[in-house]
């Protein structure tokens, strides 16, 4: 199945990279990488990074599948996380290493990271005083993300053992349905962006999304995709599902309240619900408890994984609520864009 | 997923997670659908959806330990 189109570029990385990527597999052209003031808000880093990371998901088309290995592309995109990372860092801290949690106390220490953090509450609002567009809104951001729902989690799998595989496994089966198509959790969304009257297809809204938003996913393939940073793409997932459950209840009332009179508009939210009942505690305990327990070493990049989840989505949160708290969107206009890739 | 069991786990603070082969029956008999492998079962009470558990336990902060309860106050 042919990928989606390439997106508009945003500035002169993405535009190079988009050039370049349509002609085969060569070496980029130099590119002298600005230094970011604020890389999780830099369109042209974020759209960038967000397409060098597709190529291992499923590709665009009319680019050329070698350049998913292309050295020349690895150079590039490692210095675009280079940027990404520092950021996370300057946000959350350093991972702590050596001094890290007991694993057996691993479920109370990220329950802490989720109890503490104060970010704006995009699911009260929605539930409460949404409107129909804001809510449309929301699973376009979304989209970017939940139509290739725990993809980027499942990068960890081969790199764990025991315990802790075994709840991944067990989790990830879940997410996908189970063995049944129609209940992966991905089509569920994509059948709730139907109800709703959008365009369900893969990357079909890429090009809209701002930098805010393609970094909540950028931060799940850089975690995923580097076997080093195996520790915090379970943090990740772990935080992820144990934050879940609540506010998809409140997504679903809001869909139920908001949308179309189908199932399909709230299936979605509804199979969250008691779905993540049950993958908060695995995921708290017998996977990230069980990876802190195989590797001690990891159990700080655990807590920064998560640590850095509540602090993108915060900040995803905040981006929604005030745009639409000036009666506008927090979406990309087609203005805002380079123009087409040639 | 497992053919062993049941097993059935009281999660720190959280629900019952049962894993394995099991029927789960209403007082009258009657099978109780439940959609997936393992379940959580409600353990704070204040669940919507009993008795499956739907994680408002974190809301109302119920605290309970994974193990046996020695009484409490």
């Amino acid at each position: 199945m042919p990928g989606p189109d390439l997106p508009a570029a945003r500035g002169e990385v993405s535009e190079l990279l988009f050039d370049t990527l349509q002609l085969s597999p060569r070496e980029l052209d130099p590119i002298s990488l600005p230094r970011s003031a604020d890389p999780l808000a830099d369109e042209d880093l974020q759209l960038a990074l967000y397409c060098c990371y597709e190529l291992h998901y499923r590709g665009f088309a009319r680019v050329d599948e070698a350049w998913e290995w292309s050295p020349s592309l690895f150079e590039l995109r490692g210095r675009l996380e280079e940027q990404f990372l520092a950021q996370l860092i300057d946000l959350v801290g350093q991972p702590e290493s050596g001094s890290g949690e007991h694993w057996t106390e691993m479920d109370l220490a990220l329950r802490a990271i989720g109890d503490s953090d104060d970010s704006p509450s995009l699911s009260h609002h929605l539930e409460r005083e949404g409107t129909a567009d804001q809510f449309r809104e929301f699973l376009i951001h979304r989209s970017a993300y939940q139509l290739k729902e725990a993809d980027p989690h499942s990068w960890a799998l081969p790199r764990l053992s025991g315990r802790p595989k075994a709840a991944l496994v067990e989790i990830q089966a879940d997410e996908y349905g189970g063995g049944r198509p129609e209940r992966i959790h991905a089509q569920l969304f994509a059948d709730a962006m139907d109800a709703f009257g959008l365009d369900s297809r893969y990357g079909a809204y890429v090009e809209r999304l701002p930098a805010a938003t393609l970094a909540t996913v950028n931060l799940m393939s850089f975690f995923g995709l580097h076997r080093r940073w195996r520790g915090a793409i379970i943090g990740h997932l772990a935080l992820f599902e144990m934050t879940s459950s609540v506010p998809n209840r409140r997504y679903g009332d809001a869909a139920r309240r908001l949308g179309p009179d189908d199932p399909r508009a709230t299936a979605f939210f509804d199979e969250h619900v008691e779905a993540d009942a049950v993958h908060e505690s695995v995921a708290a305990v017998d996977l990230a408890g069980g990876l802190a327990r195989d590797e001690p070493d990891v159990a700080g990049d655990i807590l920064f994984g998560a640590r850095a989840l509540a602090a993108l989505e915060g900040r995803w949160a905040a981006m929604l609520l005030e745009a639409w708290d000036h009666g506008s969107a927090a979406l990309v206009s087609p203005a805002m864009t380079v123009g087409p890739p040639a | 997923m497992s053919e062993a069991g049941p097993t059935i786990t009281p999660y720190r603070d959280g629900p019952l997670i049962v894993r394995g082969k099991f029927m789960l029956l209403d007082q009258d008999g009657n099978p109780i659908e439940t959609g997936r492998d393992p379940i959580a079962l409600c353990r704070c009470g204040k669940s919507r959806s009993r008795p499956f558990c739907d994680g408002t336990h974190q809301v109302v902060r119920f605290r309970a330990p994974s193990t046996r309860e020695e009484g409490r106050s």
